[in-house]
């Protein structure tokens, strides 16, 4: 470094800004240059001179007093008007309270509705185990019969109601029999049809309610299942059968 | 609770700065009420401002708007101190090889490095005031000054300079 250079950075490595290489330079060059040497004592001891004698003005007494009052005001005009609704005490309890109610509303919604539909699931899932099962093991059918006059009378004394059995071989869906099981923790009647190869049981019991519902539907396991209420009597059918054909079937039981 | 955080969190964070915020005032005013008036004034804009405060150096912060209070209210006071600005290229450093004055420094007074700094250019009273009497560093002048840390370095050359011809003439009347 030449004396330029030096005189460029001497402030900043009297204040000590300086990366370590460039104040290592500067330090050499002031151990060779006398003049820039005494310049820098020059500053040193302007520094200091400075630093002992330069007055510090603190914030007087009536100033910080005056201050406070103003932040003061200043938060109280900031929480005003809008936000001291919320700032009484009364509606903030209200409000927590208000939120924990409606939370528990939903809460129970949501189980009540995941209830509701949880029985017909485990019905469903039961009538698809059963008709697996009746497929398996060979035991389809009590009366294998595709009289209807047969059929419907096999059941008289064997349950505390009397199914409706028709005969549908003339829509393409033949009868083949009937027999009992036990399903949602009771005895009900199933009818057998068969559609070309596939088989459809259809499970018949009291209902809870005498109100007719609709049909809806369901798949489990890649069968399908159509539920409905008529004339005081659940019908569950459920079979591999596609859905538009299972349909049609429903439709012509309910007629 | 929010609010009352803020003021709470203002005061610790902003509030212990205030004899810094006054002392700076009080030099780029060079009067008393006059700084009563700006750090008041710059200490509400701080609280205004204080959701922009994210932690920190809360006294780098607050000096910036305390700066800024100060350059505002003298152009709406005293314009002419604030347009009279230093011409960093000319005002070159006339570095005088070390003389006797150097060591008479020594025996200066309170009353004349006051008057010599109130004498400095605003510009270079502000670098020294923030450097010799805050001990703050060349980056955070340079945030609170709003000017490059090279002209940092070079305006507190130039008011040196000019502390040392101050200080050194009136030894001269003295001596």
């Amino acid at each position: 470094l030449n004396c330029d250079e030096t005189k460029e950075l001497i402030h900043g490595y009297l204040d000590g800004e300086l990366d370590l290489v460039k104040s290592l330079e500067i330090e050499r060059h002031l151990n060779e240059c006398r003049g820039c040497e005494g310049t820098h004592q020059g500053n040193l001891v302007l520094r200091s001179a400075i630093r002992e004698n330069a007055p510090y003005f603190s914030a007087p007494r009536g100033l910080r007093k005056q201050i406070r009052k103003s932040l003061h005001e200043a938060h109280r005009v900031d929480s005003t008007p809008s936000r001291s609704v919320w700032n009484l005490g009364w509606l903030r309890p209200a409000a927590v309270f208000a939120a924990f109610a409606l939370m528990a509303v939903l809460i129970w919604a949501v189980a009540a509705r995941k209830t509701a539909p949880s029985t017909d699931d485990l019905l469903a899932q039961e009538i698809v185990s059963d008709h697996i099962r009746s497929l398996m093991v060979d035991h389809l059918t009590d009366v294998p019969s595709t009289d209807q006059h047969t059929v419907k009378p096999w059941f008289d004394g064997k349950l505390d109601f009397a199914p409706q059995v028709k005969d549908l071989s003339a829509r393409g869906f033949s009868l083949i029999g009937g027999r009992l099981d036990y399903l949602n923790g009771r005895d009900v009647a199933v009818l057998v049809y068969q559609r070309r190869n596939h088989f459809i049981n259809l499970y018949i019991w009291p209902a809870d309610r005498m109100a007719d519902a609709g049909i809806s539907l369901a798949t489990r396991q890649g069968y399908n299942l159509l539920h409905w209420t008529q004339g005081g009597m659940t019908y569950w059918a459920v079979s591999d059968l596609n859905n538009a054909e299972l349909q049609e079937f429903a439709q012509l039981v309910q007629t | 609770v929010e609010q009352q955080n803020r003021l709470a969190s203002f005061e610790e964070a902003v509030i212990p700065h205030l004899d810094a915020a006054y002392n700076l005032a009080r030099w780029l005013t060079r009067n008393d009420a006059d700084a009563e008036d700006v750090a008041q004034e710059a200490t509400l804009r701080a609280f205004r401002f204080f959701g922009g405060f994210h932690g920190g150096d809360g006294r780098a912060w607050f000096l910036t708007i305390v700066r800024n209070t100060c350059y505002t209210w003298l152009q709406n006071n005293r314009s002419r101190e604030v347009s009279f600005s230093i011409d960093e290229q000319t005002a070159d450093i006339e570095s005088k090889v070390p003389s006797p004055e150097a060591t008479l420094i020594q025996s200066v007074n309170r009353e004349m490095v006051r008057h010599s700094i109130e004498e400095l250019p605003l510009e270079y009273r502000e670098v020294i005031v923030l450097r010799e009497l805050e001990g703050l560093s060349y980056k955070e002048i340079s945030a609170i000054s709003e000017i490059p840390i090279g002209t940092v370095m070079s305006r507190l050359a130039r008011a040196r300079e000019r502390l040392r011809q101050c200080l050194e003439s009136q030894m001269h009347v003295e001596v």
